[in-house]
């Protein structure tokens, strides 16, 4: 019986288009505004801060000093500060948001600043992401004593103190660099320097975040391996690599994304917090948290230096949360019932 | 249980041991040392400090020293010089003097910032559950209506603030703008015994002006994280069985709530809690240098910057032990909050 296989339109038979996992899941995430709202400021964020303030002249050099004009506030904003502030703010209106205690353009420093935080998310998320993920696909589908060492190498390394790490790491990054190294290491310093001390940033974030992720993509493992689509896949032949990364690794990845999505605000606050005793990003450049430990100190008089980077970082890390949080629900939607 | 928990206890054993040896290792790999100073020292006066703290030692003799001390170096090495060395170990309690405030020991900086911190952070822990667990249960039981999603809303907003922003932020509003709290002082002024148990006459209103605005920027976080996680829990919790059951055999709804259903789900709130705890109790950086505390979290930052050894070690020691123990009794109460549980 042949039968002429017609498009389904013209067949007559209603049906719906066929979507794959991935696709439903975006169509539901299109339908949740506020994590849509969220994305879209994300990306106007890096669009501004990682192709408009370097590559244009809209904001000001955010290194600059015009020390004529330092502590300067534009003259909407005086509201912001304690009465009587006519009397020792200079009021210059060229600063939009004002210029902090060195005469440089806060608005500048604050989207400058958006690039350190953003890159922390992208980069640090990445490398535990891709680390997390194959340390728990390999010993999850390893399974045995070789899960079982894994495992508690994971479980030993989550007792450590995971902020005293960091610091521990970026202290020796940093006397490291300013000794100055050779080789492959030098090569590190280099790139360091040049990137205003992010690098080093990176690699001490994501190697300490990586644990967690681990743990999940294990579990994850764990639950698909005794699938038929897993067994069907080994009875046609395909070898282990195969079966783990073309057919268990596509469908773990939901929930991993998810993971690392609503792990980035911790990211950013770590970077702030680094920055913020000085073990982060090398001044001058600027960083969200270095802005807020420098104006601290000042907070009486001039509150809008503060002000500023804390709503920039408070606004990102919301919208990666909420961004979060409609992923979670978009891949499993059952949470949401 | 009773076996249970002394294996558990055993097993601390190895994971200090590992963290004295990770963080031993990673303080000493950086360069620089505590009597580095922007000057410099003459090296004769360099050569004596270090002689005097045993830094001039190799590696591993100077962390058997500090680990088991110096009597046991001597016996090891055959050195009789060894014993001149004060040096007990920590394994007899002595963590040694602090290399940056010489006149004090380890011991000593613990014992006097410890209770500042650790009362700050109880209250603290108090709060995010006074707060975080009603919070959830009323957004739970109100799904999908205003209430809930208010109160999700607040969760992620404070959620989203680090302390980074909400500490300068509320010393801009709440006690400079608005004058109704302190800028800082916790720990320090009057209403302090002991530097921190609060003095009997005047409790009420001055210990809690001083300690509002630091336990708020301390606890809001850990609070919408207990709450967000009630929540969750509680609505995958009010959907089982024994849940239909409890309603089926007509009971009333609020002992159907509190009695059956959150008990059970508290488990997953009270694993985060073990971590929350630890941490806040032995102190926060941030919090501390914006409200002028002294307590123990500057010293997790200091100490490594000024290249304080034995007080790094012995403060990351005291945090791994809170960590390990709260995780204990995490563990422990999981079998109160869930009858299923056994130990075995």
């Amino acid at each position: 019986m042949a039968v002429a296989e017609l498009p389904a339109a013209e067949s007559g038979i209603v049906t719906r288009k066929e979507r794959s996992l991935w696709q439903e899941s975006l169509h539901r995430l299109r339908k949740n505004k506020v994590a849509v709202v969220s994305l879209i400021f994300i990306i106007i964020l890096v669009f501004t801060s990682f192709i408009v303030a370097p590559f244009t002249n809209v904001f000001k050099d955010p290194i600059a000093q015009d020390l004529s004009s330092n502590n300067a506030v534009p003259e909407w904003m005086l509201f912001l500060l304690p009465e009587g502030a006519e009397n020792y703010a200079t009021i210059n209106n060229d600063y939009i948001l004002g210029a902090d205690h060195l005469g440089r353009d806060i608005l500048a420093r604050t989207i400058h600043g958006a690039r350190i935080s953003l890159s922390v998310a992208i980069v640090a998320s990445m490398v535990s992401l891709v680390i997390g993920t194959i340390y728990g696909l390999v010993s999850g589908y390893a399974g045995g004593s070789t899960d079982g060492f894994m495992m508690r190498v994971v479980d030993f390394l989550y007792a450590f103190p995971f902020l005293i790490v960091v610091i521990l790491m970026q202290a020796f990054f940093k006397a490291q660099a300013r000794q100055g190294a050779e080789g492959l290491f030098g090569w590190m310093v280099n790139i360091n320097n040049s990137m205003g001390g992010l690098f080093f940033m990176f690699i001490a974030i994501a190697l300490v975040n990586w644990l967690g992720l681990a743990r999940i993509s294990r579990g994850q493992v764990l639950s698909q391996k005794k699938k038929e689509y897993v067994e069907a896949a080994h009875s046609i032949g395909a070898t282990d690599s195969t079966v783990a990364t073309r057919h268990i690794l596509p469908n773990i990845l939901g929930p991993l994304i998810v993971y690392e999505t609503l792990a980035i605000p911790g990211y950013i606050f770590t970077e702030a917090f680094l920055s913020f005793i000085g073990l982060g990003v090398d001044p001058p450049t600027p960083s969200w948290g270095i802005m807020i430990s420098e104006a601290a100190k000042g907070i009486r008089s001039f509150p809008n230096q503060v002000l500023i980077p804390a709503i920039f970082l408070s606004i990102t890390t919301l919208a990666f949360n909420f961004l979060g949080d409609g992923l979670r629900d978009a891949f499993d939607p059952r949470l949401k019932e | 249980m009773t076996t249970y928990i002394i294996r558990r206890i055993l097993g601390f054993i190895p994971v200090l041991i590992g963290v004295t040896l990770f963080t031993f290792v990673l303080i000493r790999a950086i360069p620089g040392g505590p009597f580095q100073t922007e000057k410099g020292l003459p090296p004769e006066v360099m050569a004596n400090r270090n002689a005097q703290y045993h830094l001039d030692w190799p590696m591993w003799k100077q962390f058997l020293s500090y680990t088991l001390g110096d009597d046991v170096v001597a016996v090891v090495t055959g050195d009789p010089e060894a014993l001149n060395g004060t040096a007990r170990g920590i394994i007899r309690g002595d963590f040694g003097m602090s290399l940056k405030f010489r006149s004090q020991s380890v011991m000593d900086i613990i014992s006097t910032t410890l209770p500042i911190s650790a009362q700050l952070g109880l209250l603290s822990v108090l709060f995010a559950v006074i707060f975080g667990i009603p919070l959830g249960i009323v957004a739970a039981l109100r799904q999908n209506t205003w209430i809930d999603y208010s109160a999700t809303f607040l969760a992620v907003f404070f959620l989203s603030v680090s302390n980074i922003v909400l500490a300068p932020l509320m010393i801009w509003i709440f006690s400079l703008t608005l004058g109704w709290f302190p800028v800082a002082g916790w720990g320090s002024k009057p209403p302090f015994m002991l530097g921190f148990l609060p003095t009997p006459n005047e409790w009420n209103v001055k210990y809690l002006q001083y300690a509002a605005l630091p336990v708020f920027a301390l606890a809001t976080a850990s609070a919408a994280v207990v709450a967000r996680l009630t929540r969750g829990t509680l609505l995958q919790v009010i959907r089982e069985d024994y849940i239909r059951t409890a309603r089926a055999k007509g009971l009333h709804e609020r002992s159907v709530v509190i009695v059956h259903a959150l008990k059970n789900s508290l488990i997953p709130v009270v694993t985060v809690l073990g971590p929350i705890f630890a941490a806040l109790v032995t102190g926060t950086f941030i919090i501390e240098s914006f409200f002028g505390i002294n307590g123990l979290g500057k010293h997790f930052v200091q100490s490594v910057t000024n290249r304080d050894y034995t007080l790094l070690l012995g403060v990351t020691l005291l945090y791994s032990v809170f960590l390990l123990v709260a995780n204990l009794m995490v563990d422990i109460s999981y079998a109160w909050l869930d009858p299923r549980v056994r130990f075995d």
